[in-house]
């Protein structure tokens, strides 16, 4: 059984503080649904008031089409996973996987065999009589999984489970997630600040930051196609250029950004936030976006100065410089895109390249 | 070997001042016990006896008192521990503020002196009963009950601090966890938080228990007309002490070693590297296992007992007696050689005991003269009466 989750015009509001700031959100059914933001954004807060932890001050919490105000954590379909994972110290791994069981009556010869059922799941055979803290970082992880997954949730909430792990454990419990994700066919709702993770894992994104929820879309429409300033300078790399836009017309916009020639953007295809003749802008052209010009009469144009270049094998970052303004680039190192150090440099992107968005809040690098 | 410097004997010499401090007077404590002199003293020893064992056993207010003192310590332990321990949970849940203003009130009855709050008790309570009109005999004016009250104001407060100390590491979402896994408030409660508790709770109880039972400023008010451990013992210290006071000593040392000593082992036996140890080992798992060293020490014990039953010192003490009343012999001897008046009654030590003085025992020269500790008040103590 899964069940989709709605949020309506939440807010939570610590005294002056507004942690989450009108959130409006459906997630369906069976979705791997992440929430991306910087520390402090109001993700643990939401994900608390999904599960129970948090009552909203405004709004409403929906799951399965019922309001969950005033419905206890211990009587929602969900399941947290901790941020701190929360095992009781105190119990064996098995007891820990079979607390939900406990609590529910189930006797005790089957809560031992569900909690063997579930070791086997998550790879850890025949080590339930160990102790927590005998277990390894990835392991603790498994067996909060474990616990969680005894309660039959409908819905899992994962609290940037990984974030303690190294990197190759990280990458080896991403596939294992989403592998028993889609196992059991349970709707995810997955926490993280690491983009990588988001992108890789998750069916459909919010970004938030400071509270608000910037945007909601897959992975593709978050990076190519970011609606705020914020997302366009979180979720990835970008360059970012004051702009004024010179005209629009409904297609392509032209906006001078004050090196030479004005640039042709192309306007959102979502049909984003449109801006008119006169307006500010940001214009964000991604590293990758960027190209060395072999054609002189390419459209985009304008002429660069070599900074540095940071050599990362396949590909070279390289920082270059357009009146007085630093610009990376990041190019394949297939070797056709030779650069000298002194000599001027051409670059050009394709309209389709560049987004323009209203000036708003940039993430901090 | 090498010399050592005399500033390396320091930390030696200071360690043996420390000790002596501590277990000097407890030694001492336990030499009296064994002494058949009738004042607890070590100097001049006169016989090995058991004898104060067997006055301590019939001495039924000190054993009714004591009945009385552990009926109290368990009620004491029963109320105090829920208090302290709701008191502390209280404490860990509230915001910033209002956990500094709670935390005061929970701490004054430490800082109030005991005397004020077996007063106040007494004078509370009995305020209560006078507006119900309660009867004389109701518990309004009963000194158990009292007690317990008065002496739960303040071990409360104790055993707060020893459960604070451990619930500000419990992690809290631990009971969140709890909760969100379909656990009820209580199921996770007994369920996660107590076992958490359950160490400071066993320490908490200890504590209660012997603060209650150690108890004096307060009881002494509190207790009206019934009587405990202690104040019993304060008035045998006005009225007259004897070494009986010792043998009590001698039994609480002796409990709290043997009590000591399980623990310790039983700390040990739990140790991973000792587990390592005995691995191999069984006829050593089996020997040092706490359970093992419990039954020796009760065995010890039993025989202890045993020993000072069937211990006889007759024969010493009447000994003693005899040479006493030999001494006394040759004193009033020599007065009656200093003094030619035979007749007029010379104001002469020996003679000063008001009581018993021609029982003999009067010639031993107390310490402190006729003072209210000298054994002769009591009249009817030296051992060779039982
Ligand atoms: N109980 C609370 N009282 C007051 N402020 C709170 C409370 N809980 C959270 N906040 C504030 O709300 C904001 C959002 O917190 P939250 O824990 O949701 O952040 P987060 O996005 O999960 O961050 P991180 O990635 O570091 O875990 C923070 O600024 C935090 O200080
Ligand atoms: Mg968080």
């Amino acid at each position: 059984m899964t069940k989709e989750i709605s949020l309506e015009h939440v807010w939570v509001e610590f005294g002056e503080f507004t942690a989450v700031h009108k959130a409006n959100l459906n997630i369906a059914g069976g979705e791997f649904f992440s929430f991306l933001g910087p520390s402090g954004c109001g993700k643990t807060t939401l994900l608390r008031c999904i599960s129970g932890f948090q009552e909203p001050t405004r709004g409403k919490v929906k799951i399965g089409g019922e309001d969950m105000r005033g419905v206890g954590p211990n009587k929602r379909p969900t399941a947290l996973i901790f941020q701190n994972l929360a095992l009781f110290p105190l119990r064996s791994i098995a007891d820990n996987i079979a607390f939900p069981l406990e609590v529910r009556g189930v006797s005790k010869k089957n809560r031992r065999k569900r909690a063997d059922e579930l070791l086997e799941l998550i790879a850890l055979p025949g080590q339930g009589d160990k102790k927590v803290s005998e277990l390894s970082g990835g392991q603790k992880q498994r067996v909060a999984i474990a616990r969680a997954l005894a309660v039959e949730p409908d819905i899992l909430l994962l609290d940037e489970p990984l974030s303690a792990l190294d990197l190759k454990l990280r990458q080896h419990m991403r596939t294992e997630l989403r592998a028993i994700q889609k196992q059991v066919g349970l709707t995810f709702i997955y926490i993280t600040h690491d983009q990588g993770e988001a992108l890789t894992m998750s069916d459909r994104i919010a970004v938030m930051n400071k509270g608000k929820i910037e945007q909601i879309g897959d992975g593709k429409a978050i990076y190519d196609h970011p609606t705020t300033s914020f997302v366009a300078s979180f979720v990835g790399e970008n360059n970012v250029l004051d702009g004024t836009v010179l005209s629009n017309d409904g297609k392509v916009m032209q906006i001078d950004a004050g090196l030479g020639t004005p640039f042709a953007v192309e306007n959102h295809p979502a049909g984003g936030p449109a801006l008119a003749p006169g307006d500010a802008c940001h214009l964000f052209v991604r590293p990758e976006a960027l190209r060395l010009s072999k054609d002189e009469s390419a459209i985009n144009q304008f002429s660069t100065n070599f900074v540095t270049e940071e050599f990362e094998g396949n590909m070279r970052h390289i920082v270059m410089n357009a009146s007085g303004k630093d610009l990376k680039l990041s190019l394949i190192n297939d070797g056709t895109n030779a650069i000298e150090a002194n000599a001027p440099v051409k670059l050009d992107f394709a309209p389709g390249m560049g987004i323009a968005l209203k000036p708003g809040e940039l993430a901090s690098a | 070997m090498k010399m050592k410097s005399p500033t390396a004997l320091i930390p030696g010499l200071y360690l043996t001042l420390f000790f002596a401090y501590l277990f000097g007077p407890l030694i001492i404590m336990v030499i009296t016990a064994f002494n058949s002199s009738t004042f607890p003293r070590v100097s001049p020893w006169e016989c090995f006896t058991t004898d104060w064992f067997g006055k301590l056993a019939a001495d039924d207010k000190l054993l009714a008192g004591l009945g009385n003192s552990l009926l109290i310590g368990v009620g004491v332990v029963c109320v105090a521990i829920p208090i302290g321990l709701a008191a502390a949970i209280t404490l860990s849940q509230v915001g910033p503020k209002l956990r500094a203003a709670l935390y005061t009130i929970f701490i004054a009855p430490i800082l109030v002196p005991g005397v004020v709050i077996g007063l106040s008790t007494l004078i509370f309570w009995d305020r209560i009963g006078t507006l119900f009109n309660a009867p004389y005999e109701s518990f309004f004016y009963d000194g158990t009950f009292l007690t317990i009250f008065g002496q739960v104001t303040f071990i409360a407060a104790y055993s707060m601090l020893v459960f604070l100390s451990r619930i500000q590491r419990f992690d809290t979402t631990l009971t969140e966890a709890a909760l969100d896994m379909g656990a009820t408030p209580t199921q996770a409660f007994v369920k996660v938080l107590l076992p958490f508790m359950a160490p400071a709770i066993g320490s908490a109880t200890v504590l209660a228990f012997l603060a209650s039972l150690e108890n004096y400023n307060t009881t002494v008010f509190t207790i009206v007309s019934s009587s405990t451990f202690t104040t019993v013992l304060s008035s045998k210290v006005r009225y007259g002490l004897d070494p009986s006071i010792s043998a009590v000593a001698v039994i609480i040392i002796a409990i709290t070693l043997i009590g000591a000593i399980i623990y310790e082992c039983r700390n040990r036996y739990n140790t991973k590297s000792w587990a390592l140890v005995v691995a191999e080992r069984p006829a050593l798992k089996v020997a040092t296992h706490p359970g093992t060293v419990a039954v020796i020490l009760g065995v010890l014990a039993l025989a202890a007992v045993m020993f000072i039953q069937n211990h006889d010192s007759n024969a010493c003490t009447a000994q003693i007696l005899e040479d006493k009343r030999a001494l006394q012999q040759k004193l009033m001897e020599q007065q009656s050689l200093n003094t030619p008046q035979q007749n007029v009654p010379a104001p002469t030590m020996p003679n000063l005991g008001p009581v018993g003085g021609n029982e003999g025992g009067a010639s031993a020269p107390s310490p402190f003269g006729n003072n209210i500790f000298s054994p002769e008040n009591l009249g009817t103590n030296t051992p060779n009466d039982q």
